[in-house]
């Protein structure tokens, strides 16, 4: 993103795609998504419930597709490096060292059965060649470092001994334990206590800068990404319909349905938590979707051309958006 | 310890119902003993005196008590036929049915674990339809059946294998297991389809959650993810049919012990049974019944063993 | 009984078109039914009928399936065999059903203690390892093709209280049950009106495949000699005979047992269809 830097991206996805073979036809979960991440800087994704958020991550790192009867497309980068091509070694050696994941549910992401010690070192000992004891010793120190009290004790302990926030606690632990260059964390709050929804997000963004991470921040609620990400890129329907540094996102959106996001945040001094049901209508059903603008049916904005012709995301000084009526900005995207 | 206590106590009763249950049947039923050691010429004081010596003009409860006690000091009586004390004769013969049955556990777990764990990691490819068509022919195949169709591949058409005859383990190893491997594979077989089947689902289930991604996302090999992360969550149907299936394994040694003329305890049940040898049948039925409850009382144990959660809820709460 | 799993495993899928799958083990199971029935009207010669001098005859123009040990007429043994297990294994489920299902019934619908009750019930004839039961029972009962048929009966009663009460439960708190119950419905009607035809067809699909495991359960016992006495041909009782001349003769072995081995397949077969149409999410019992 970002479009001014033009050093060598960390992260660089070209028309990614997604779609999944079901009894209803053809479901296009991520449907030509491009963007790209600069080292130590954090993407916030945002979008719905069903937007495509997670496929997309998983589909980057290969993590969808076998058995599910998948067909993933498109060109992935990680330090210029296409991913694609890698053997099926080169790749999972590569995920296991560059790239970590934290994901949405620690009830499930973590082996029920497995001490979480183990679960923590097995990716130490796999990567970094780390034998079991210094391993284990490793494992203790990280989770000290993720702030959980009594490592040494909890290191010896099962997942269902631990709360929901030490959980997750654990998963980052194991998400960064290999030092690695990008840290996916796919809504690692929606599961959580409220009250602990905060200390697991200041722990990522605390472990992200002093380890000089790249981030990718996914979340239904804008609010969440606003003092994390640096770049937000807006999801529906499976495609990106706007992309833009966080501050102008917030001045400005230019896509009517960033807009109704920004709208259905909390006032600032209301606490709970967003709801995004506050958007009128549903997302589009992926498996027959329509020509057109995605949004058109709830959109207030819409004209006869959104329903006719589908917007594709242009580039307007250093943003994107993907709108034939975009806010803001004067002129418009029509040509 | 609240649940061992409760578990302890239905084990109790469980066993308590299942003795009193074979008594009945063996007491209860037509075919009166007496008569049948005799033989239908004796004369009804001959068969009094007998009867009076056997206890079996007393009340059946008063008899049953009477039993039930000497059992738990670990009397079970003496066989009519041979006058060998019961518990003697099941105890020489336990050895060979131990033996029999957990060869037959090895190789069907043998067989199911890499079975299952190779369909999962195509599934519907050829080896998953290959497996699941050779499962549904074995599950059609009974153990006498398949005994009999060892005996005739290996022992009458390749001459490989002895056909019966049993040679104890002081006899040398090699010779004890060349005599218990048809016998063993006739059950092993049949039960490995079972636990096949029952391992393939929940490993197809568990492949699909979290934790399994997170474990690919460390790097993992696909065969250490499917051994290290899938195997264990999913093996607990695995073990409640094993248990569950100790019942028809038993059964099967039965018959498997009759075919291949091995001296174990359903053999010697067997030949009670056609010698009306009442106290030993009532001896062995009702041990074979209390070990199998108690197997499976050890069986639901191992679960703790095997999956934390559970320890945590039982032994904590 | 076996829990067998879900998904594509089960050989024959769901919603294909009749295939071979289905036809050749529905016309198996028809073959034998009718040859079951029809035995004394095709002109089979006496199953009990021996010559000793035509003893263990291979197949041939006269013998169709050849002679056994006493030179008695295998095809002819095998039909009446058939009978016999049809017998049994059609009718003693029927009765574990009839038991059974009532003990389930019953426990799912009343509950608490006679829900208990029918537990510990059940558990304790589930103690018994069931082929040592049924031996207990035929050898002290006498061997006769009923007690054989009662015996067995009695060994499926666990499994139909189970399935039956598994389905009570699930369907006693239903809108339609409830608003029997509030119009004053006895329990006997609502037992017998509302709930029990919904267990009529998982009860269905679980007695095909008991029909096999009951057939496969009789041969046993006619194998081990505790079956229908001796003079009457069973598909067990032929396979043991034939084990004694597996050397010489193994026709009179290997005939009868791919007999039953056809039959116990093709019984499956139709109960996984069976299953798969009654409830395609829990195949397992
Ligand atoms: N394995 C799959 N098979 C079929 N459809 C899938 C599969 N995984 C996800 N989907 C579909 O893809 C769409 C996007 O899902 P997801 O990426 O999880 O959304 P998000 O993370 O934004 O909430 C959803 O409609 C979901 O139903
Ligand atoms: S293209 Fe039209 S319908 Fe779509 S968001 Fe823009 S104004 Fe709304
Ligand atoms: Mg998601």
């Amino acid at each position: 993103m970002s479009g001014a830097v033009s050093a060598t991206p960390l992260l660089s996805v070209r028309d990614a795609r997604v779609g999944f073979s079901t009894v209803r036809g053809m479901l296009r979960a991520v449907d030509g998504v491009s963007f790209d991440l600069q080292a130590g800087r954090t993407l916030g994704i945002v979008g719905e419930s069903g937007s495509g958020k997670s496929v997309l991550v998983r589909s980057l790192i290969g993590l969808v597709g076998s058995g599910s009867g998948a067909i993933v497309g498109g060109e992935v980068k990680l330090d210029g490096q296409d991913l694609r091509g890698l053997s099926a070694k080169d790749f999972r050696r590569l995920l296991g060292r560059d790239i970590g994941i934290v994901f949405q549910d620690p009830m499930t992401s973590l082996n029920p059965v497995m001490k979480i010690g183990r679960q923590i070192g097995e990716g130490l000992r796999l990567n970094r060649g780390l034998d079991a004891t210094a391993a284990a010793r490793r494992a203790v120190e990280l989770l000290v470092e993720v702030g959980i009290p009594e490592p040494e004790r909890r290191a010896h302990q099962y997942p269902h001994e631990l709360s929901g926030g030490m959980r997750q606690r654990v998963a980052i632990a194991i998400a960064i334990a290999c030092e690695p260059k990008l840290l996916i964390a796919d809504e690692p709050t929606t599961a959580l206590d409220v009250t602990v929804q905060r200390q697991i997000l200041d722990l990522l963004q605390r472990e992200q800068r002093e380890r000089d991470m790249a981030m990718i921040l996914i979340t239904h609620d804008l609010g969440v990404a606003a003092g994390r990400a640096d770049d937000i890129m807006v999801m529906y329907s499976g495609r990106a319909v706007e992309m833009a540094t966080t501050r102008e996102i917030f001045r400005g959106p230019r896509m009517p349905y960033t807009e109704a996001l920004l709208r259905s945040l909390p006032r600032l001094s209301d606490a709970t938590h967003t709801r995004l049901s506050a958007i009128p209508g549903r997302p589009p059903d992926l498996a027959r979707r329509g020509t057109g603008c995605a949004f058109a049916p709830r959109c207030t904005y819409r004209s006869g051309r959104c329903e006719a012709e589908e917007p594709a995301l242009v580039r307007e000084g250093g943003r994107g958006f993907a709108c034939f009526h975009p806010l803001g900005g004067g002129g418009g995207a029509s040509a | 310890m609240h649940w061992l206590a409760r578990q302890a106590l239905r084990l109790a009763v469980v066993l308590f119902c299942v003795t009193l249950l074979t008594f009945l049947i063996v007491n209860i039923l037509p075919g009166d003993v007496a008569t049948a050691i005799l033989g239908g010429l004796a004369t009804p004081e001959d068969l009094a005196g007998l009867r009076a010596d056997l206890g079996l003009d007393r009340p059946m409860l008063v008899r049953y008590f009477d039993w039930l006690g000497s059992a738990l000091s670990g009397d079970l009586g003496r066989s009519h036929r041979s006058g060998e004390p019961v518990l003697q004769a099941i105890a020489d013969r336990l050895p060979v049915s131990l033996q029999l049955m957990i060869m037959a556990q090895i190789i069907a777990i043998g067989i199911a674990v890499p079975a299952a764990l190779l369909s999962v990691r195509r599934p519907g490819g050829l080896f998953d339809r290959l497996s699941a068509s050779a499962a549904f022919g074995f599950l059609a195949t009974p153990n006498f059946m398949l005994g009999i169709l060892l005996i005739y591949l290996f022992s009458i058409t390749l001459d490989l294998l002895p056909a019966t005859g049993f040679s104890p383990l002081s006899e040398g190893l090699w010779d004890n297991l060349q005599s218990m491997i048809l016998p063993a594979l006739s059950l092993g077989l049949i039960e490995w389809t079972v636990l096949m089947r029952v391992l393939r689902s929940d490993l197809l289930t568990t492949l699909k959650e979290d934790f399994i991604l997170l474990a690919r996302a460390k790097g993992l090999p696909p065969w250490r993810v499917l051994l290290q992360h899938a195997l264990r969550p999913s093996s607990f149907t695995l073990i409640t049919v094993i248990g569950l299936n100790i019942g028809g394994l038993i059964g099967g040694a039965v018959i498997v012990e009759q075919i291949f003329a091995l001296p174990g305890v359903g053999r010697l049940l067997l030949g009670g049974i056609f010698n009306r040898d009442l106290i030993l049948v009532q001896g062995t039925v009702s041990f074979i019944a209390v070990g199998f409850v108690v197997v499976n009382f050890l069986v639901d144990m191992l679960y703790a063993v095997l999956d934390p959660r559970v320890r945590h809820v039982r032994f904590r709460s | 009984m076996s829990a067998s799993a879900a998904e594509p495993a089960t050989v024959a899928r769901r919603g294909r078109p009749i295939s071979w799958t289905l036809a050749l083990p529905l016309a198996w199971v028809a073959l034998v039914v009718f040859l079951a029935i029809t035995a004394d009207w095709i002109g089979l010669p006496d199953p009990a009928a021996q010559e000793l001098i035509l003893r263990r005859k291979p197949p041939s123009a006269e013998f169709l399936l050849g002679t056994d040990n006493l030179g008695r007429d295998m095809l002819s043994r095998i039909i009446y065999g058939g009978r016999t297990s049809l017998i049994v294994g059609i009718c003693a489920p029927f009765f574990g059903f009839l038991i059974g299902g009532a003990i389930g019934m019953s426990a799912g619908y009343f509950r608490g203690k006679v829900d208990l009750l029918a537990v510990g019930f059940i558990d304790i004839l589930l103690a018994f390892p069931t082929l040592v039961l049924a031996l207990t029972f035929v050898a002290y009962l006498g061997q006769s093709l009923f007690n054989v048929t009662l015996a067995l009966g009695i060994l499926s009663i666990p499994a139909a209280a189970r399935v039956s009460r598994a389905n009570t439960l699930a369907w006693a708190n239903r809108d339609f049950v409830l608003a029997a119950r509030t119009i004053g419905a006895s329990n006997w009607r609502i037992l017998t009106r509302e709930i029990l035809p919904n267990l009529l067809p998982p009860m269905f699909a679980f007695w095909l495949v008991a029909v096999s495991v009951i057939i496969v359960a009789e041969g046993a016992l006619s194998f081990l000699g505790l079956g229908i006495p001796a003079p009457q041909p069973s598909w067990g009782g032929m396979i043991a005979d034939g084990r004694e001349a597996l050397d010489v003769a193994p026709h009179t072995a290997l005939i009868p047992a791919a007999v039953m081995f056809l039959t116990v397949l093709s019984l499956n077969f139709l109960g996984d269809v069976v299953r798969n149409m009654v409830d395609p999410r829990r195949s397992s019992l």
